[in-house]
């Protein structure tokens, strides 16, 4: 696999959120275009994913949460999240992230105080495992940049679309 | 015994500050006497943005060592790759010193740039920033 710069990657990422802010100057549309960017990168990413990580297929959530926190940081991130906070019917977990690079050195100003700078993680999960069938919420409950102690992802399942054949038989 | 007299700008592209501190003061409230000094420290500090701008096309290196003088005060300066000026005003301190103190400078203000929300021209804020440039002269000038 090809590997870049983590610094690279962080100040990339920095200008894409920076030029973003110029743009559009609203906070909430920020995050909105950060999940919409994350998402089609995600639709694409999964495919990369399966293709190169050896798992077997999931049989529940909760596989699923641990592949994409185990796995799938790994594999792209070089950095491995902690499952925690199951609910009662395992539907809803968080993803805790010790060290995001993206937010290497980074330090929010006072104007963007609402913005939540990696919010394209979240829509990178959120649209992987669409192309897997499994509908899912993803968001940040706790940020460091915002002044929590560490980084946290809930993820929430919210249903799963049956398998379905693409093409109509009848042509 | 007089405060020692010593004042850190750095100055960016188009010769406006984006940093300016006063390191030689102990105390946090500056009284009237030292308003005075603050303003002619400050006339000082741009007035030697003339002769850094000279000295820079001289040498390689970034450390400058004393490019103006002032009564008794020197002014010493660095620049960066950028062309980012660090002034510091002080009265005689050893070259050597004021080296490694800009050195250490540089580094806090690598790390701060590096920030995707600072651009070239921004006054820093930072806290962290501020606190770090005081522990630096806490080290070297004490």
């Amino acid at each position: 696999m090809e590997t870049i710069n983590s610094e690279i990657l962080s100040l990339t990422y920095g200008s894409i959120v920076r030029q973003l802010i110029t743009d559009l100057e609203d906070m909430d549309e920020v995050n909105k275009q950060l999940d919409v960017m994350g998402y089609n990168m995600g639709i694409r990413l999964i495919d990369e994913f399966l293709a190169n990580a050896r798992i077997t297929k999931c049989g529940d959530f909760k596989e699923t949460a641990e592949n994409i926190a185990k796995v799938g940081f790994k594999m792209f991130l070089n950095t491995t999240a902690t499952v925690v906070n199951w609910n009662a019917d395992n539907t809803e977990c968080g993803l805790v992230l010790e060290d995001n690079l993206l937010i290497d050195f980074v330090e929010l100003p006072e104007a963007c105080s609402k913005l939540s700078y990696c919010q394209l993680l979240c829509g990178v999960i959120r649209g992987a495992l669409e192309m897997v069938n499994i509908s899912a919420e993803c968001s940040f409950s706790r940020d460091t940049l915002h002044g929590d102690d560490t980084n946290e992802i809930h993820l929430k399942f919210t249903s799963q679309k049956a398998e379905a054949y693409p093409y109509k038989d009848d042509d | 015994m007089a405060a020692p007299i010593l004042s850190l700008v750095i100055v960016g592209h188009e010769d406006h500050p984006i940093f300016e501190v006063d390191l030689g003061s102990r105390t946090a409230e500056p009284s009237t006497r030292d308003e005075r000094a603050q303003y002619l420290h400050q006339f000082v500090l741009h007035a030697s943005l003339d002769a850094v701008e000279e000295q820079l096309w001289t040498t390689p290196a970034m450390h400058l060592g004393t490019v103006d003088r002032f009564n008794n005060l020197q002014v010493s300066a660095y620049v960066t790759a950028a062309h980012i000026k660090f002034l510091l005003l002080h009265d005689g301190r050893s070259d050597d010193t004021i080296r490694s103190f800009f050195r250490d400078v540089y580094e806090c203000y690598l790390r701060v740039i590096m920030n995707p929300f600072i651009t070239p021209t921004t006054r820093i804020t930072s806290a962290l920033f501020q606190s770090k440039i005081r522990g630096a002269a806490r080290n070297y000038f004490r």
